[in-house]
């Protein structure tokens, strides 16, 4: 039977991996492929990299990197990190990635998230939304890793990437990145619930009771995170895990 | 094994996963373009991601939509459809108006999804296979094995002797075909772990 999937999120900084809290703080974690052979032996259902220093940097994640990954991952894997043209998702996705996820440009540029579904299928494109509230204000769409307030509301743009063909959708909460006390679900479920197409939890998840509660009261089919398959123990420890099959029974409840 | 297996090349995606886990299962394959590299080929792997019409254009402008044929019709060299591959095996789709080879009776539709809270299209995720009948391409596979899915559209109306697995996303549909040399799987072997991998060696070695 069809099961939500359990995704290790990875951020990427050239060319090593890091962790960050509420986008900030950034921890060296290590290397990527070694990353990937780990979680290959884990099994994981699928893996996110994200090159959190692309967009600023004006350059896109490096193909050398996606075809690396590729070459080891026994998974599913998708990768972001400024893209902006129709001929990078093309190289990313003869690379070995299954999808490519679009962040910042899908909010400056809506209609490429309709040209790139179109030209590859909406099942390859993939929306990250990044939320926060302003102070005094109300969760709102941010960009630029985190830095740009743009005055969107997430469900209503979560609803025109949905029309113009996004495969996915990612929530993440900024706020809630790094602190594993739990998902952002009143938001993750507000987002679910009026789309058609998959959603990924993502910012928050510490313990695998987190994961349950997107899947079950918030209903995301994708269940994300990042410090919970780095850090291991209270010190967060830098250990690469993943749960067993035993530990994931309620995937599999009706 | 020479000349060994070749992977049609032709646009639509995602070929670089499948040659290097062909490497790994230390298989001669090539990345195919042209007529001569599909005929020549004692297997031929049509793997795809995107847009049927336009897939099926491609295969066209490319010509090797009718060494593909032959090589299938005639030479009955093996074949395996992965994911959008098997979809072009079906005579028709309804992503795009181009029809599609035929060499499996059956069309492709979109998801038929009532319960669009619970069930969300793309199907994107693992799901297990209920195999319905005995094949060398499922060889040391657990009935009820994950495989990794990511589609929109799904077979409808196979024969009942071409359907080689099930699957339920709200409703039971074909998730992998056989007829005779010519196998497909909606899923994606290449990413489906030691399950997956085992799939391709069967594939190579019938």
């Amino acid at each position: 039977m069809f099961r939500p999937r359990i995704i290790p999120v990875l951020l990427l900084n050239e060319n090593h991996l890091v962790k960050s809290q509420q986008f900030r703080n950034y921890r060296y974690i290590g290397d990527p492929i070694n990353a990937v052979r780990i979680f290959n032996e884990l099994m994981a259902d699928e893996l996110v990299f994200l090159d959190i220093s692309a967009t600023r940097n004006k350059r896109t994640i490096s193909y050398d990197m996606v075809k690396n990954i590729g070459e080891e991952a026994n998974m599913p894997f998708c990768v972001g990190g400024g893209i902006r043209e129709l001929t990078q998702i093309k190289e990313i996705i003869s690379s070995g990635a299954e999808k490519v996820i679009i962040g910042s440009y899908a909010v400056e540029n809506p209609g490429f998230i309709k040209k790139a579904s179109n030209e590859f299928g909406s099942s390859t494109i993939t929306v990250c939304i990044d939320v926060k509230k302003k102070l005094f204000g109300k969760e709102q769409v941010w960009t630029l890793n985190g830095s740009k307030p743009t005055g969107l509301d997430p469900l209503n743009f979560a609803q025109l990437m949905e029309k113009n063909g996004a495969g996915e959708i990612i929530v993440q909460s900024i706020e809630q990145d790094g602190k594993m006390n739990g998902y952002n679900l009143k938001l993750t479920k507000h987002i679910s619930e009026n789309l058609s197409i998959p959603t990924i939890a993502l910012g928050g998840a510490g313990k695998l009771e987190d994961l349950k509660k997107a899947f079950i009261e918030a209903g995301a089919t994708g269940l994300a995170a990042g410090s919970l398959f780095v850090y291991y123990g209270q010190n967060k420890g830098v250990l690469i895990n993943y749960p067993e099959k035993k530990d994931i029974q309620f995937l599999y409840e009706e | 094994m020479y000349p060994g297996v070749a992977i049609i090349d032709y646009g639509m995606g995602n070929l670089h996963s499948v040659y290097k886990k062909l490497s790994g299962l230390k298989v001669r394959a090539i990345m195919a373009t042209t007529p001569a590299e599909v005929l020549k080929a004692d297997k031929i792997i049509l793997p795809g991601v995107g847009h049927f019409g336009k897939a099926m254009q491609n295969l066209k402008n490319l010509g090797i939509y009718d060494s593909l044929n032959e090589a299938v019709l005639v030479k009955k060299t093996p074949i395996l459809g992965i994911c959008l591959g098997m979809q072009l095996m079906a005579n028709e789709s309804e992503e795009g108006n181009e029809p599609g080879f035929g060499w499996i009776n059956a069309r492709v539709v979109k998801f038929r999804i009532q319960n669009q809270l619970k069930y969300k299209v793309p199907q994107t995720g693992w799901n297990s296979i209920n195999i319905c009948k005995e094949s060398s391409l499922l060889t040391n596979i657990e009935n009820q094995s994950e495989f990794y899915f990511l589609h929109s559209y799904c077979y409808e109306g196979t024969e009942p002797v071409d359907r080689l697995t099930t699957t339920e996303f709200e409703y039971e549909y074909v998730s992998a075909v056989q007829k005779d040399h010519i196998f497909g799987t909606q899923f994606h072997p290449e990413k489906s772990h030691q399950q997956g991998l085992q799939l391709l060696k069967n594939f190579i070695q019938i």
